[in-house]
């Protein structure tokens, strides 16, 4: 369906190819996945194939693409329209029209299709995506995973025989993305429509892949093989995979499913070894346990005898969480932040509701929940830039929206959704400067913390040439410069390949054992298994569920890692964990 | 706003159906979103049989197939527009804001481009704030002699005689730049009213095929102002979070480069998915039509402005309908031609049926004895300020300006709660 001969591109100005000798042909009717790090041209391979590159990007394009029988070199995106449907990684950026029905009608209209059967094709796509309530709202309007699903829509009206995604759920929460790809999958068995993917978040979608076409790295030939083949060889890979790997399946899990068919030996093996060590579900280098020493509940010892699982449950049953942190407990004034019976309405909507959140220093939580469900706010009003509507925050011994930034800078920093947004000036050099007379420090401070968190950047990079975790590790940087006792991360983890996640855990974690409190808001559930001590649900602006991070998410469908899924009923979390639990069994 | 609130929706769906003229069964997929079926179905069928017989008349709710069209309510709002810039009477011009902003409370939607009423209003006003300044700074040659206060005068070289900068101010000068400012806040407010109404994008539809892709430019162009304003917004709190102050003019240089950047990618971005989505397929025309086209739109253009400019101007008014007349059968010719190199076709536009024509009519009947009554009663439409008499209401004129309200009663009614 897709065939690249001899295909290699070359940006202006680059010194290298960004894809060389790419030689395949993607069948048809096949959802074909495309898998490798960061900066490896996944990208200008999916702009190939829609003819952006090079008729829009610019550049040279040696070899040649054929797209159902058509050349991109003669033929240009628009005269590909009716066969390629693109998607790219902001739905926003996509859509052209404002309301649901027009968007999905555009690209019929463009290519001129009579009334009667645009009509009809408007009618079965909002069907077929589940669009029908949505079809007279504006699009500005909608979720995440909405607005994908109508982008996706917008694309299949002209029945494409070919449809590229690039990284189409790396911003929605699991449910939405879940989505996303039960329509992509049900688009490859019932229409036969041929699809391209690019995905960063492999646990998502690698058991859905027909194949797998695999850069391993810049420059390196690409191959196109069967997702166990890719996945036994490819640097970048899901922890089920991981996994696999660590207990040396063979064939190797792609799935939950597969997993869980091999697993029962390595259960047995993982419950015998925390018996006998008397330290399951193990505690890294910062435990669980604070939450509850925080939360002025905890007595005795955790981890002591007892599985700390079931030692919580039962703190948990005699406890009523609600009244429990009204009580003026002496503990508190230790805390980096808290929040008490937190309330916000925006528009006349109530956004936030009776949030009550204490933040101990040295603990990590993630704060999780669908699009929308109020994270980003609650984020905003623990660093002040919106003031609550009920109730009190104080963070640092500080009300955040009532003292002025420059001292708030010392006590919370916020990472934002978009890192790009902290950054302003021309250079590496000129923001560090910058952030160092921001934060009142000796002036070299923001250097030092840059070198650590991104060697090898020279001074005279600009922030936008950075890749997107390097700006990532850039702003955080910029915001750790004024030494905040609480971290705050928003969706820290969007477009982040594996490497570039595990250097930010790394980061993260050293942070936490100095003593700063770090909360992120995420989607990422393997990241919050990675790294929180204790998670925060938040739906429909309240929290539903507070606890360790074993507790809470183990017991969740949507919100527990592949890991948690594959060896449930264990608390086990991470592949990091099970492998400390062999290592001690083996040297016993 | 002057229906209770359950409301029979499919029934007077289908109604407004009949009464539109062309609506087919269809109606029925696009009825409006957001009633249950149960709530939208019982009552239709319980008040069936004995429904009065004004019920036939009464607004559908505003849906894909009842929507009104765009062009209408912009035909509306420049005939209140062209009936505001025949008269300086202050209560006439109150009058007839008066009635574009009722008709927009009770007719606008909640979708983005319906917020835009207020900021007209705004700049309405400090168009009237902006003539009064200038009007005291320098000077009117309205003769006066209710002096309110003296400015100091600047002395000005001899170049520049006949300029005056500073000096008496006079009441009379000051009403004068008032009638005159509100004018053009009226004027202001009427397309303001019409931005509110009518979506751009379903008026950009109603377009030329040939006009079609400068349509889109200037569609995604309007989308960019509340792009920039989310950006402006998002950047400061930024700022705020590396600990700098939001105000100030550094912060807005600081801010402006990032907004600027951010905006043109976004166009870069949006240009990369329209193409992809076939955008600009053109068709192969002989070039002999080509070049038809452009004489036959260039002429009928230049028509279009001498006649509009005869009928304005108050004097050629004579000349003016005629030339008007042949520049536009002249454009729409050029038009029709130049939309054989589009091979675009269009979904589901919006229908011009008898609700369409009566908005449109109610606005073109303002206008018409708006410039009736200047002819006729002048005075009374441009009441004097040497000497300064109060302004009265013309009776008649201001009963003409009320026919402006039409709309809000027969064009469909917003659904309530269009998004949640």
């Amino acid at each position: 369906m897709i065939r690249f001969d001899e295909v290699s591109v070359t940006y202006d100005g680059a010194g290298a190819p960004s894809l060389r000798d790419v030689d395949l042909e993607v069948p048809e009717g096949e959802l074909t996945l495309l898998v490798g790090p960061s900066g490896v041209g996944k990208s200008t391979l999916l702009g190939t194939v829609s003819g952006l590159v090079p008729h829009f990007t610019g550049g040279t394009l040696r070899g040649r693409v054929t797209v159902a029988g058509r050349d991109t070199r003669t033929h240009r995106p628009r005269e590909l329209a009716d066969v390629v449907g693109t998607v790219g990684q902001d739905p926003l950026a996509h859509f052209v029209t404002d309301v649901v029905e027009d968007e999905l009608a555009y690209g019929m209209e463009s290519l001129g299709l009579p009334p009667a059967v645009m009509r009809r094709r408007v009618e079965e796509t909002l069907d077929l995506l589940g669009l029908n309530e949505l079809r007279d709202r504006p699009i500005t309007t909608l979720s995440g995973g909405q607005q994908q699903r109508v982008a996706i829509g917008s694309v299949l009206t002209t029945h494409p025989k070919v449809l590229v995604l690039d990284e189409p759920t790396s911003a929605l929460d699991p449910a939405a993305a879940e989505e996303v790809l039960a329509v992509l999958q049900r688009l490859v068995h019932d229409l036969g429509t041929t699809v391209l993917m690019a995905e960063h978040r492999l646990e998502r979608v690698v058991q859905y892949a027909d194949r797998v076409l695999l850069l391993p790295a810049r420059g390196a030939a690409p191959v196109l093989v069967t997702p166990a083949e890719a996945m036994a060889v490819s640097p970048v890979y899901p922890p089920v995979v991981a996994l696999g790997r660590l207990a040396g399946w063979s064939p190797l899990p792609l799935s939950v499913r597969d997993a869980r068919r091999q697993a029962t030996p390595l259960r047995t093996r993982l419950s015998s070894a925390a018996s006998s060590t008397l330290s399951a579900p193990p505690a890294p280098a910062t435990p669980a346990p604070p939450a509850f020493e925080a939360r002025g509940s905890g007595g005795g010892a955790p981890g002591n005898g007892a599985a700390p699982g079931l030692l919580a449950r039962l703190l948990r049953r005699g406890k009523p969480q609600p009244t429990e942190p009204a009580e003026p407990a002496e503990p508190a004034a230790g805390d980096t932040a808290r929040a008490h019976n937190l309330g916000l309405r925006r528009d006349s909507r109530q956004v936030l509701h009776g949030i009550d959140l204490t933040v101990p220093p040295g603990e990590t939580i993630a704060l999780m929940g669908r699009n929308g469900a109020g994270k980003s706010t609650l984020l905003a009003t623990l660093v002040g830039t919106l003031a609550p509507t009920t109730g009190e925050v104080t963070v640092g011994g500080r009300t955040p929206h009532r003292t002025p930034p420059p001292e708030m800078v010392r006590r919370v920093g916020l990472v934002p959704q978009e890192p790009r947004d902290l950054l302003y000036a021309d250079t590496v050099a000129a923001e560090c400067a910058a952030a160092d007379s921001d934060a009142g420090v000796a002036p070299g401070t923001c250097r030092a913390l840059v070198s650590g968190l991104l060697p090898g950047v020279p001074d005279d990079t600009h922030p936008r040439d950075l890749s997107e975790g390097q700006r990532l590790a850039l702003a955080l940087a910029l915001v750790l410069t004024g030494r905040p006792a609480l971290l705050l991360l928003d969706e820290p983890t969007r477009g982040l390949d594996y490497a570039a996640k595990a250097r930010l855990i790394e980061v993260l974690r050293g942070l936490a054992a100095d003593g700063h409190a770090v909360v992120l808001a995420t989607h990422d559930v393997e990241l919050a298994a990675e790294l929180a001590d204790r998670v925060v649900i938040l739906a429909g602006g309240e929290v539903v569920a507070d606890g360790p991070t074993a507790e809470v998410v183990v017991s969740s469908p949507a919100f527990a890692p592949q890991v948690a899924k594959v060896l449930a009923p264990g608390h086990w979390l991470t592949v990091s964990q099970i492998a400390q639990a062999l290592d001690a069994t083996a040297t016993e | 706003m002057t229906h209770p609130a359950p409301r029979p929706g499919g029934a007077s769906a289908a109604l407004g159906g009949a009464v539109g003229g062309a609506v087919s069964g269809a109606s029925t997929g696009a009825a409006p979103g957001g009633i249950p079926p149960a709530r939208r179905g019982a009552p239709a069928a319980a008040a069936a049989p004995r429904r009065p017989s004004y019920e036939r008349f009464r607004a559908p709710q505003d849906g894909r197939a009842t929507a009104l069209h765009a062009g209408a309510w912009w035909l509306w709002a420049l005939g209140l527009a062209t009936a505001a810039s025949r008269t300086t009477n202050p209560l006439v011009l109150g009058l007839i804001v008066g009635v574009a902003g009722f008709v927009v409370a009770a007719r606008r939607t909640d979708a983005p481009w319906a917020r835009s009423y207020g900021a007209f209003l705004k700049l309405g006003l400090f168009v009237i704030g902006l003539r009064l300044l200038f009007s005291m700074l320098l000077g009117s040659p309205i003769p006066g002699t209710h002096t309110l206060f003296v400015l100091p005068e600047v002395p000005l070289p001899a170049w520049a005689q006949g300029i005056r900068f500073g000096g008496r101010v006079t009441a009379e000068q000051l009403v004068f730049a008032f009638y005159d400012g509100a004018k053009l806040a009226a004027l202001l407010v009427c397309v303001g009213a019409a931005n509110a109404l009518a979506n751009p994008a379903r008026l950009l539809k109603s377009l030329p095929a040939a006009l079609y892709e400068a349509g889109v430019a200037v569609v995604v162009a309007m989308t960019f102002a509340p792009n920039l304003v989310a950006d402006v917004v998002r950047l400061r709190t930024a700022r705020r979070l590396r600990g700098r102050p939001t105000g100030g003019i550094k912060a807005v240089l600081q801010i402006g480069l990032p907004v600027l950047e951010g905006a043109l990618e976004r166009s870069v971005a949006v240009a990369a998915s329209m193409d992809a989505r076939g955008y600009g397929r053109t068709a192969e025309v002989p070039p002999a039509v080509r070049h038809t086209t452009s004489v036959l739109t260039l002429g009928g253009l230049l028509g279009v402005c001498a006649g509009t400019y005869g009928l304005l101007a108050a004097q050629g008014a004579a000349y003016g309908l005629p030339v008007l007349g042949i520049g536009v059968v002249l454009a729409l010719a050029g038009l029709r031609l130049g939309g054989r190199r589009s091979v675009r076709t269009r979904y589901r536009p919006d229908r011009w049926g008898a609700r369409a024509w009566l908005v449109a009519g109610s606005g073109a009947a303002v206008a018409g004895l708006l410039i009736h009554a200047g002819g006729v009663d002048p005075a009374g439409m441009h009441p004097g300020v040497v000497p300064l008499v109060a302004p009265s209401l013309p009776l008649w004129p201001a009963a003409s300006v009320l026919i402006g309200l039409l709309p809000a009663f027969v064009a469909p009614v917003p659904p309530k709660e269009a998004s949640q």
